[in-house]
């Protein structure tokens, strides 16, 4: 375990400066070679414009130490346990890298005639197959961007299917335990949410849906497993009565790392999900994006799925733009496909029997530090869960130390901390999903962190309260950014700081 | 191949830890009718030497600018990337962390991250900049969204120019598709290429909520921004502004100039490989005033307990995991990894790399359209300013296209899918990768 004490020397390491800050009036890391012509003859001069003002002038060693100097100040899966629940922080496999940067896909033209894309193609068709094959779905679309999008899309299907039935219908059932995308994503398909509540054992109810179930609602959203790490046991029985008055399943496959294996979605009833691929398909999170978020349909929902569709021709692909009944192009091109090749390089090495372990294998982590922690502190739920456990700040919450405070002291001990205070059902929840690509060396390493913190917090609160100390910055004053947001560098002569 | 480590005796061991004999016992609530039918019928894994060879193969039946002449734009271009900002985006601390929650130890994304909103505020002349959006058709989508949210709910009308790219005119159709009270209308260009400007002072009415141009546009026609801002002003609607070549900015007067409100659009060419067209990044810019009304994430500075800069992200109670349905968008994960790579880009170009890297697109297209002009007798379709590509009529475009093909040349995208008044005409697009032979060879070929 490293020591708050050692780290404490990188904390005195003095602060980068911002880029703008740095190098010097006509400094320079590029040069090409000047092209004969002038800008004016082509372009009226009152189309110019002189000058990018402040703009970088920097050499490149200068820029290169500038951002390797920056990245030394991120915690990252490589470097620390990232046990983020929900996210899903697996390893990325290096080899993705590799082909995604291969010339025939990271060069290729997406308005390149299709007779030129052929081995482009023919990927996009397999992934969408694996991917069928993995949720027990019919089709998929790999154009979502990320998983909100996929679920924006999701409900645009529904929503799509429902008018051509002759009714769009007028609301969306979300659980109190769902990811705040899935009312934000139904508000913009113009669907007002319904709320319900999971029962005592953190899982909903079929009599909940039966009775909040009737025929203006478009949809029911469920998460499974939930964002409590529980599977969503009456899953079948809801879908039965949401089906029997018209409405359809939406699975937010966010926890799809959970499933592979031990339950598909299709036989679940579900009638479409999306599924996070930088989440349960390896692809890196690259501080916030970029992800992908395909959707995967019933065969009945399949006739509204966004343009391009990408259709078999013998051995050949084509594209169809024509799709009377699709709900049209939710972003340019064909998706976020970098990340698509990635995905299926993933699939491609674990196979069919590898994608079980590796679910498998999660579910064991989780369940190895839920046991491991459930005498010091208090587990939201206490029976076995799938791939991450939601424990919470209720024993160390009697010596006044809270959820942040444990979030934030684990950042002295070398780990990433949990999500917390998500769910917002859980009174300051710590979400944990340690993923199946960490070894139990690791996972007692954070154990031991955790136990320590929970003494910690008995015998030195203030300790806690305060932490952390071992980080390149300490805690950061949230409202003050907030109360006069200050979003870009502006040089001393403009500064202005004010909010209109 | 498989990426989990644990030996048998790891798992003996978790399990006995855990107090149960199998792994299964896990999941055994999970109903049997379920479990019945989970398993994968996809192949056995392979090894990491196999994944390489099958997509490799899939690779080599691609055409790329190595061994095709490919003068295609359109929304995404063939530019050069300096070497450096793939060794800094392929590091694992940028790559493998995630969205910046824990400021602590997340300072290197959002450090990074609040150069890149200064960058575009730079770019574009605009007052703040989010960290992104997905794409350039997405964003767009979002500034009419916005905008929408700005306005008097009385104004129902999005003016849209039929030159926007049309991929981003489907995406804000979709987008607009189930909200209620709006109306989406297009409307037409001129013979310059650019939006007609009288034509949306007589249609614009006073209850347009925005207007969304092309800067450049799909033609690549330098639009009149100028104009459509003093028509936008005197009825009282947004002028929204797209850019799919955000290198044009370099030499452009920027949006801001113009007094456009909210400037948006795609950021791949700024050091993103094309990869398909995705994944790159959306840029979205505006008014400071606009700030609260905002999708995306954004990143402010603060300073920490002991007083020392740090950045978080900040005005996070316009966002889905605090407001829920509530929200200015839905967005959670964008696309930060490339917008990393875009502000390593801009920042080893720099003011005069990227304004070198922008004339030499401008003079080499130009180059390349005279000579075509002259040799092949191709002529341009609209007589307005472009940057980097242009739209050229072919009296016998089957055979031009057959021609070049026979020598490896796509001399440009047909318009026929998405102008059928233009079916004659092709959008030629020239960058500063298009090397002199290339652009012999395609002279030569459609002059025979």
């Amino acid at each position: 375990m490293s020591t708050p004490s050692v780290n404490n020397q990188r904390s005195r390491a003095r602060a980068p400066k911002l880029i703008f800050e740095t190098g010097s009036p006509g400094r320079s890391a590029f040069s090409w070679p000047a092209e004969e012509g002038k800008l004016e003859k082509h372009i009226p001069s009152a189309l110019l414009r002189n000058d990018i003002a402040n703009f970088p002038e920097l050499g490149e060693l200068e820029v290169l130490r500038h951002f390797t100097r920056l990245s030394q100040r991120n915690f990252a899966i490589e470097s620390q346990f990232y046990p983020l629940g929900s996210c899903t922080m697996k390893y990325n496999p290096k080899i993705n890298e590799i082909v995604a940067r291969l010339p025939g896909f990271a060069e290729a033209h997406p308005l390149a005639p299709p007779e030129l894309l052929q081995g482009a193609l023919t990927l996009l068709h397999e992934l969408e197959l694996m991917l069928a094959e993995i949720s027990g779905m019919e089709h998929v679309s790999l154009q979502p961007s990320a998983g909100a999008q996929g679920e924006l899309t999701g409900l645009m299907l529904i929503r799509a299917c429902l008018v051509d039935r002759g009714d769009p219908r007028k609301k969306v059932i979300v659980p109190d335990t769902a990811h705040g995308t899935n009312p934000a994503s139904s508000a913009l398909c113009g669907y007002d949410v319904v709320q319900i509540s999971s029962n005592e054992r953190g899982v909903i109810d079929a009599a909940t849906v039966e009775k909040a179930m009737d025929e203006t609602v478009a949809a029911v959203m469920i998460t499974n497993p939930n964002t409590l790490g529980l599977f969503e046991t009456n899953i079948e029985a809801i879908a039965e009565i949401v089906h029997a008055r018209g409405g359809m399943i939406y699975l937010d496959g966010a926890n799809l790392n959970a499933l592979m294996g031990i339950a598909k979605p299709g036989p679940m009833g579900v009638d479409v999900l999306h599924l996070n691929l930088h989440k349960t398909f390896s692809t890196p999170h690259g501080g916030g994006g970029p992800g992908a978020g395909p959707v995967a349909v019933t065969r009945t929902l399949s006739e509204f799925l966004p343009v391009p569709r990408i259709i078999k021709h013998g051995d050949r692909f084509e594209l169809q733009e024509n799709c009377p009944k699709s709900v049209g192009r939710v972003r340019a091109f064909f998706g976020n496909f970098g990340i698509l090749v990635r995905a299926y390089s993933y699939i491609t090495a674990l196979g069919g029997d590898g994608l079980e372990d590796a679910s498998r294998m999660a579910l064991l982590n989780a369940n190895y530090i839920r046991k491991k922690l459930a005498r010091s502190y208090h587990l939201a739920y206490d029976e076995p869960c799938m791939h991450e456990c939601i424990f919470t700040d209720r024993l160390q919450q009697r010596s006044g130390v809270s959820t942040l405070d444990i979030a934030k002291r684990l950042l002295d001990y070398g780990h990433h901390p949990p999500t917390i205070y998500f769910p917002l059902v859980v009174s300051g929840a710590l979400m944990i999903e340690p993923t199946e690509t960490e070894t139990p060396e690791t996972l007692d390493d954070f154990i031991d962190a955790m136990l320590t913190i929970a003494a910690e917090a008995k015998e030195d609160p203030e300790l806690v309260k305060d932490a952390p100390y071992a980080t390149p910055v300490r805690r950061l004053d949230e409202a003050k950014a907030a109360r006069k947001p200050v979003l870009r560098w502006e040089s001393s002569s403009r500064a202005d700081n004010s909010e209109d | 191949m498989r990426y989990t480590p644990h030996t048998s005796a790891d798992r003996e061991q978790m399990l006995r830890a855990i107090g149960i004999d199998s792994i299964e016992a896990l999941y055994q609530h999970v109903p049997a009718t379920l479990r019945q039918q989970s398993k994968i019928n996809l192949p056995e894994a392979v090894s990491e030497f196999a994944v390489r060879q099958r997509l490799a193969g899939l690779a080599s039946h691609n055409a790329t600018p190595a061994d095709w002449s490919l003068f295609l734009g359109g929304g995404i271009y063939h530019h050069f990337i300096p070497s450096a900002v793939d060794a800094i985006i392929s590091r694992a601390e940028f790559a493998t962390s995630y969205t910046p929650y824990q400021p602590e130890v997340s300072q290197g994304t959002l450090q990074a991250l609040f150069e890149y909103q200064t960058l575009i505020c730079q770019l574009t002349e605009m007052e703040v900049s989010n960290a992104a959006l997905y794409d350039g058709a997405s964003a767009a989508a979002e500034a009419v969204l916005m905008s929408r949210r700005i306005q008097s709910s009385t104004r129902r009308r999005v003016l849209i120019s039929r030159a926007l790219h049309p991929h981003y005119r489907a995406v804000v159709a979709t987008y607009l598709r189930n909200l209620p009270h709006v109306e989406l209308e297009e409307i037409p260009f001129a013979a310059t290429g650019a939006t007609d400007t009288e034509e949306l002072a007589r249609r614009i009415g006073d209850q347009a909520i925005c207007v969304v141009l092309g800067y450049p546009n799909f033609f690549g026609v330098i639009d009149d921004l100028s104009s459509a801002k003093a028509v936008c002003s005197k009825a009282g609607a947004h002028l929204i502004s797209v850019t799919t070549e955000p290198l044009s900015l370099a030499v452009l007067k920027a949006p801001g100039e113009f007094g456009v409100d909210i400037a948006v659009g795609e950021g791949q060419s700024l050091g993103v490989p094309m990869s398909l067209g995705g994944p790159a990044f959306g840029f979205f810019a505006c008014h400071k005033k606009f700030v609260r009304s905002m999708p995306g994430r954004l990143v402010g500075e603060t300073v920490d307990c002991e007083g020392r800069r740090g950045f978080v992200l900040t005005l996070a109670t316009r966002e889905q995991h605090i407001r829920r349905e509530k929200a200015t968008s839905n967005i959670c994960t964008s696309q930060t990894l490339c917008t990393l790579a875009a502000t390593v880009f801009m920042s080893l170009l720099g003011k005069s790399g990227l304004r070198s890297l922008a004339e030499a697109n401008v003079l080499r297209a130009h180059d390349a359209f005279a000579r075509l002009q002259k040799a092949a007798k191709l002529e341009a379709v609209f007589s307005g300013p472009f940057f980097n590509e242009v739209v050229l009529r072919a009296p016998d475009i089957e055979r031009l296209f057959a021609q070049c093909a026979e020598h490896k040349i796509v001399p440009g995208i047909r318009l026929k899918d998405y102008y059928p008044e233009l079916s004659d005409s092709f959008l030629m697009t020239v960058t500063e990768m298009n090397q002199r032979e290339e652009i012999e060879r395609l002279v030569h070929t459609v002059g025979q």
